[in-house]
């Protein structure tokens, strides 16, 4: 979980673990069986969820879905169908399946896009403030069935947002990232994950440094300039 | 199939319409240039003892070529332009130049590049059609939202599958817009690409009577060379709606 302000490298993070930019110094390695090699979205499985879902306005929902296993010229078999049937059912969008992403709302476009990222079995999720672009009550019911999915794969996932509570509810360790070339301000280990708002004063402590984290780099922005 | 309906509604309100100003100045001017609509139309079936498949068909060939040539050019040209900022620095002057140039001034050359025949005159459709092909795709591929390549290149796609699964479906609706502005340009050059070396085609047929001046097989001719580019735009307009149905919602 990548916490930071608007302006810090969030989404350059993400477009360089996706392979869409090329990374100015440095290696990205990905460590799989002890075997690490360097990160290549045509060695690994990069399943990627941006903000505003990324699905192609031209394919079908279920076009979009399959595309990935499409591009990898991955066989099906029986059981694998079952698997992606599953999905579909957990997120709840069997009916809209043979619909355009024009017709969709913007929680069923979500949700489109998190079955697709979890039908190509991703070695590395990456999710660019997945959330934001929804209304207060479905964004909560997505990061709830998001959570949900997860747990049953459980892949490595980065996700990079500017919500303190959503940090808080979805990620296992936070890193709060400075504005400076991406130098990291803050980590920690949550041991909030996957609890919708808890009312104790651990966590009412716990967001308020992440806060304090967040505001220094703003200032520090602001001096710098 | 509601959209065909409605055309259809409008074709027939159109050619009703038009008929009846044609009957009216045919009557009130009582000249032989413009003869009475009933009278024409009670020849029509003499076009078929004309062979007038061979002049629609004659015709169609080389719109038809022509159009192909534009596309197998235009559309590799458009995308190398979108995508490459050197190719685009190049290649646009040139584009930006030329676009304005009346096409048709190229046909003494043409002629003398490719000959009396088929030759030029597939040229000059190529000529008309292939820039606004270019124009249209670079426009509609610097369009393209960005995490359209993300989601795809993450996934693992090579170029080869970036275009076929993100470039040429998101340039086909703008492209097909095009192509039926542009079939019109080409149906109405006929008259210029078969006034000579030939003795086919619907613009020859037109031409022909005129200079037999035989009115009504001129407009026989006419109405043919109308219904022929009617079509055309329709079966765009019916194409567009099958394999764009997602950009019309």
């Amino acid at each position: 979980m990548i916490l930071g302000t608007s302006g810090c490298g969030k989404s350059t993070l993400v477009n360089t673990l996706a392979g869409t930019i090329t990374s100015t110094s440095g290696d990205i390695v990905y460590v799989k069986e002890q075997q690490s090699k360097p990160l290549n979205p045509k060695i690994h499985k990069i399943g990627i969820i941006p903000q505003n879902c990324g699905l192609l306005p031209w394919k079908t929902v279920k076009e979009n879905c399959l595309l990935p296993l499409r591009i990898r010229k991955e066989q099906v078999s029986e059981s694998r169908i079952k698997e992606i049937t599953n999905i579909y059912k957990s997120l709840d969008i069997e009916k809209l399946l043979h619909k355009y992403p024009k017709e969709l709302s913007g929680g069923q476009a979500q949700r489109a896009a998190i079955a697709r990222a979890f039908i190509m079995r991703p070695d590395l999720l990456l999710m660019d403030e997945p959330f934001s672009a929804l209304d207060e009550i479905t964004r909560e019911e997505a990061r709830e069935l998001f959570l949900k999915i997860w747990n049953q794969h459980k892949p490595t996932t980065v996700l990079v947002t500017h919500s303190i509570e959503e940090a808080l509810y979805l990620g296992n360790r936070i890193i709060v990232m400075g504005t400076d070339k991406g130098n990291i301000k803050h980590q920690m280990d949550n041991p909030y994950f996957g609890q919708l708002s808890p009312q104790s004063l651990e966590y009412l402590a716990a967001k308020q440094l992440l806060r304090k984290q967040l505001i220094k780099t703003e200032v520090g922005e602001q001096t710098s300039e | 199939m509601n959209r065909l309906i409605k055309h259809g509604i409008i074709f027939v309100q159109g050619f009703l319409l038009i008929n009846l100003l044609w009957w009216l100045a045919s009557t009130v001017l009582d000249i032989n240039v413009i003869p009475n609509p009933i009278l024409v139309y009670k020849q029509f079936p003499t076009i078929f003892e004309d062979n007038i498949y061979i002049h629609i068909g004659a015709s169609l060939k080389r719109i038809g070529l022509g159009l192909l040539l534009s596309l197998l050019v235009g559309v590799p040209i458009g995308i190398l332009m979108g995508y490459s900022k050197i190719a685009n620095k190049i290649l646009y002057p040139l584009i930006y130049f030329s676009y304005p140039i009346p096409k048709t001034a190229l046909l003494p050359v043409t002629m003398l590049l490719w000959g009396m025949r088929d030759g030029s005159k597939i040229a000059i459709i190529f000529l008309i059609i292939v820039f606004q092909v270019i124009v249209s795709v670079r426009d509609s591929v610097s369009h393209i939202d960005r995490t359209m390549y993300q989601v795809t290149r993450s996934a693992g796609a090579n170029k080869r599958q970036i275009i076929r699964h993100v470039t040429l479906p998101a340039i086909l609706p703008e492209l097909l817009t095009n192509i039926r502005v542009s079939l019109g340009t080409a149906v109405s050059i006929l008259f210029f690409i078969e006034a000579y070396g030939t003795k086919h085609g619907m613009g020859y047929y037109i031409l022909d009577a005129w200079s037999r001046i035989n009115y009504i097989d001129m407009y026989l001719g006419i109405i043919v060379i109308s219904i022929v580019g009617f079509i055309l735009f329709v079966s765009i307009d019916i194409i567009a709606d099958k394999i764009c149905r997602w950009s019309s919602l």
